[in-house]
């Protein structure tokens, strides 16, 4: 955060080259490849910025401790999370859904267990439904928990929803769309508010975050 | 949870080393001493209170309150924070002392927190509480002299945002009258930063599009002055106009304090709605990514102690300045000399002599015996690099070395 260098951190993976895309329409010129770089930290002085690279889930803790200004996050890891940050800008990239999905033959049972990989999300969900359930968290293959009877019912992210019709699974309910935002420090908001709002008016200007 | 080990503690609390407890006491007396030189005078109040009296009134979640049970069953707080123990006394002990009360306070407070670290359940404030006075005056007077603490400890580059509760109140109540579970859903969504929710909500409500335009707009309402004029131009509303004029008198008083360039006017600042009743304020300090120091007026507070009365005041967080302070050596005040004195045992009342008249004038001299003289060298070599100066009285005389 020194001097007037934004720094943000930005997801490895998927959402970055989206969001890499994003930076070139809004016209800030990216070197190419920066993805394929194992490099940590990319300063890009052109630009006035720098990037960590960072895992996804890791965005909102960095920009939360303020050591760096911006963000770019999926908003199902800030649903989950609940950092205090600016969510400045829903920037339309990397759209799918969160969902609660189960077998189709799917029973209301005494003891709901519910497997997800965002344990604080699904336990809010239904409890603003008024359902009182069991959570199991898990790291990964929710898709497993309904098919070999660990739980009823999962709570996961869906994109396309091959992956669910494979294993004969269905979409019971969506909770909520997600797609990736930008997210602020609270004192960077502020004390470098003149480049956070130059920034975030480019972007929003770009036709995929309007939409 | 298995048994803690012996270097282990609570998650959140922490232990101060010396080198930090004299940059923290060099803080905490420089802004302490500019508060007693605006006229607070600093006032104590016990670590524990009750629940149903300052655990209520105090603005923190109750989740986060540290409880526990007296003897009788009943239920105490750690204090969460100064302004209710304040209240508290202005209201019972102070009830006859005219207002306006200007009290100061360096406290240690306490909030259960999640288990991570950066987030303290125990740490230091220094602050301010202004009760009796429900003026701009008095609302730029705290501003001001929460800018002159941030100098006072040693603070070079910040900003304080200033806001007013009232005015999303006024605004939203315009263009929702009478809707106030969608009021509140906006507002809650402010409170969050959810800037990208707010959005979406607005767009739900199916208002006007002007009205859309108009409350997507306050998302950029931060600058100086001229965001009063904008402000003032978006309402109608006798309300949100009284609380816009309210903040312009204020910036014109912070003018006459020559504070404004510090200052920047943001209407999205809310702090908890809940709380506070009008002008409230946060400071920042460049490269911590944690605000520094937060205030605001209360005019609620007093009455739920028996003495209804307006109050303004703020806390800066000590120990987020402590980190600034460690990270941008600025601590203000110089380091003492230290002086270590080494003597045989015949030379021992010219040694503590000697070393009393050090102390005198304000250097910091430690004494230590050494039964032959050869050893003298040794304690030299050893202890260098914790003094200024090592004086050794021995057969060969006083003698002097530069550490």
């Amino acid at each position: 955060m020194t001097g007037d260098t934004l720094r943000i951190a930005m997801p490895k993976g998927r959402i970055y080259k989206k969001a890499a895309e994003l930076f070139r329409e809004a016209g800030l010129e990216l070197p190419e490849d920066l993805d394929e770089s194992r490099k940590l930290i990319i300063p890009i002085p052109e630009l006035n910025m720098e990037f960590i690279m960072a895992k996804p889930v890791d965005v909102p803790t960095y920009v939360e401790y303020g050591v760096t200004d911006l963000g770019i996050v999926g908003k199902d890891v800030l649903a989950e999370d609940n950092r205090d940050v600016y969510e400045l800008l829903d920037l339309g990239i990397a759209r799918c859904r969160m969902s609660v999905i189960g077998l189709p033959d799917w029973q209301p049972s005494f003891h709901p267990r519910v497997a997800t990989k965002y344990p604080n999300t699904a336990s809010r969900y239904f409890r603003e439904r008024g359902q009182q359930v069991e959570v199991i968290k898990l790291n990964g293959s929710i898709e497993l928990a309904p098919l070999i009877g660990l739980a009823d019912r999962i709570v996961d992210m869906v994109e396309t929803g091959t992956t669910l019709r494979e294993n004969g699974l269905v979409e019971m309910e969506k909770m909520f769309d997600i797609t990736s935002r930008l997210i602020a420090n609270r004192v960077s908001y502020r004390m470098k508010s003149d480049a956070v709002q130059a920034l975030c008016d480019r972007l929003a200007a770009c036709e995929s975050v309007k939409s | 949870m298995s048994k803690p080990k012996v270097f282990e503690k609570p998650i959140g609390v922490t232990d101060y080393l010396p080198e930090a407890v004299e940059r923290l006491r060099r803080i905490e007396s420089n802004v302490l001493e500019c508060m007693r030189r605006w006229g607070y005078r600093e006032i104590i109040t016990p670590t524990l209170e009750f629940y149903d009296t300052v655990g209520v009134a105090s603005s923190t979640d109750d989740k986060k309150l540290f409880k526990l049970l007296d003897r009788w069953g009943t239920t105490l707080v750690m204090r969460s924070d100064m302004t209710a123990p304040i209240a508290r006394v202005v209201a019972s002990l102070l009830r006859n002392q005219p207002f306006p009360i200007r009290l100061s306070y360096h406290a240690n407070v306490f909030r259960s927190i999640e288990e991570e670290a950066g987030r303290n359940s125990e740490f230091f404030q220094t602050g301010v509480e202004l009760v009796g006075e429900g003026s701009p005056e008095a609302d730029a007077e705290v501003i001001a002299l929460a800018i002159a603490s941030l100098k006072a400890a040693g603070v070079r580059k910040f900003r304080v945002a200033i806001g007013h509760a009232g005015f999303l109140n006024g605004l939203f109540e315009e263009a929702l009258p009478g809707r106030v579970s969608d009021q509140e859903s906006l507002k809650d969504r402010l409170f969050r930063r959810d800037y990208v929710g707010y959005r979406e909500e607005l767009r739900r409500l199916e208002l006007s599009e002007k009205a859309v335009a108009e409350l997507e707009g306050i998302l950029r309402l931060r600058g100086g002055q001229e965001i009063c004029e904008q402000a003032l131009a978006l309402s109608n509303s006798a309300e949100t106009q009284g609380t816009i004029r309210y903040l312009c008198e204020v910036w014109d008083v912070l003018q006459a304090y020559d504070a404004v360039s510090d200052v920047l006017i943001d209407l999205t600042l809310t702090g908890d709605v809940n709380y506070y009743t009008g002008v409230t304020f946060e400071g920042y300090a460049s490269d911590l990514g944690f605000p520094v120091l937060s205030g605001g007026r209360y005019d609620r507070l007093l009455g739920q102690f028996g003495r209804p009365a307006p109050a303004t005041g703020f806390a800066l967080k000590t120990n987020r300045i402590l980190e600034y302070i460690a990270a941008n050596g600025t601590a203000g005040g110089l380091e003492p000399h230290r002086i270590l004195v080494v003597y045989t045992r015949a030379y021992r009342e010219e040694a503590l002599r000697y070393a009393a008249t050090l102390r005198a004038k304000g250097d910091v001299s430690v004494t230590t015996m050494r039964v032959e003289e050869a050893e003298k060298e040794a304690v030299r070599a050893e202890r260098a690099s914790e003094y200024n100066t090592i004086v050794t009285f021995s057969d060969s005389g006083k003698e002097e070395h530069q550490a």
